[in-house]
């Protein structure tokens, strides 16, 4: 515990003392391996829980809707897989392009993808929201959600398949095991 | 007038080329229940006026344009519910300066039609409430189902 950077231990300002306890608290947690153990536990329950309550946002542009809409059928039912469809962006965990993005259309997409909280993931499924498929030139077309928005799955096929649907977010799966969501503290 | 009077084709005709003998010419085009006519830019407004207080075409289903290169076209379709009747009327504007009056004070169905009608190629119709881009961003600079609008690729 290193006093030096606070002089006036004994009086203290709000702002000091927030920082100071918090810098103990987590010298304390470090040093005791408390931190180690939190993030063997916490981070596979994290995790796990994460990727298994991906919830898109309900947010139908063209055609890829309707595979959307049959992924959440009875015969694919994606609720299996934790996969909920979602209105309110607030409640989201994963924002699903499914179609040609206009121009007009671009900012409001980019702000349902800002008032998601994170952690947060981007789909773009089908040829018009990874290149802007058919309408690669037209005037009115963004070419690429990824001109504005990071995208992690992308997802070919005009339109794909609802099982193309499922193995993107089994991608998104493996990705987010891979990163270390559910540790305890930044190292 | 009375909306249940009802009119042939023939009978149509014969009084719209009674009251504009030179402005509209008849198409020799024949179809049941249809009438296509061409009329001109100045005569536009009262030959709609005559056909709707007159005749009875109580809705204007469609007005769109056509980029012919050299000259554009704007294409009304105006229908009578009491006589079952669909009259075209193409009107043949010059390109360098598309103006048209507007006939929305007489159908307020057009009022879109007109607008995306200047929305994708420019013309303007004169006395239209509002005379704004419809479908597109209000900044574009160009109309995109002009012949001479070049799209291009990233």
């Amino acid at each position: 515990m290193d006093l030096s950077a606070y002089p006036n231990a004994i009086a203290m300002s709000a702002k000091e003392f927030v920082e100071w306890s918090t810098n103990v608290m987590d010298d304390i947690v470090r040093a005791t391996g408390v931190k180690r153990g939190l993030d063997k536990v916490m981070d596979p329950l994290l995790n796990w829980g994460v990727r298994n309550s991906m919830y898109p946002l309900h947010f139908g542009i063209a055609c890829c809707a309707l595979e959307m809409a049959a992924c959440s059928g009875p015969r694919y039912d994606n609720e299996r897989l934790g996969l909920v469809f979602r209105s309110s962006p607030r409640q989201c965990d994963v924002l699903l392009v499914n179609g040609w993005v206009s121009k007009k259309l671009r900012p409001a997409l980019r702000r349902l993808y800002e008032e998601m909280p994170e952690p947060k993931w981007v789909i773009a499924m089908g040829e018009c929201a990874i290149s802007g498929g058919p309408w690669y030139d037209a005037y009115n077309v963004v070419q690429g959600v990824d001109t504005f928005i990071p995208v992690d799955v992308y997802i070919p096929g005009c339109p794909p398949r609802p099982e193309a649907l499922i193995d993107g977010f089994l991608r998104l799966h493996q990705k987010i095991k891979k990163s270390k969501i559910g540790t305890f503290m930044d190292d | 007038m009375e909306d249940n009077v009802t009119y042939t084709v023939e009978q149509v005709k014969s009084r719209i080329s009674e009251a504009f003998p030179t402005a509209v010419k008849f198409e020799s085009k024949v179809k049941p229940r249809r009438l296509f006519m061409t009329a001109d830019k100045g005569s536009l407004l009262k030959l709609c006026m005559f056909m709707k207080d007159q005749l009875g075409f109580n809705q204007c289903s469609l007005v769109t344009g056509v980029d012919w290169c050299d000259r554009m076209q704007v294409v009304y379709h105006l229908t009578s519910y009491s006589s079952n009747i669909t009259a075209e009327i193409v009107v043949d504007i010059p390109r360098d300066n598309p103006e048209i009056d507007s006939i929305t004070p007489l159908w307020g169905g057009a009022n879109w039609h007109e607008r995306e009608a200047y929305d994708m190629f420019g013309i303007v119709f004169k006395d239209h409430p509002k005379m704004e881009r419809l479908l597109l961003p209000a900044d574009y600079t160009f109309f995109p189902l002009r012949k001479d609008c070049k799209t291009g690729g990233p």
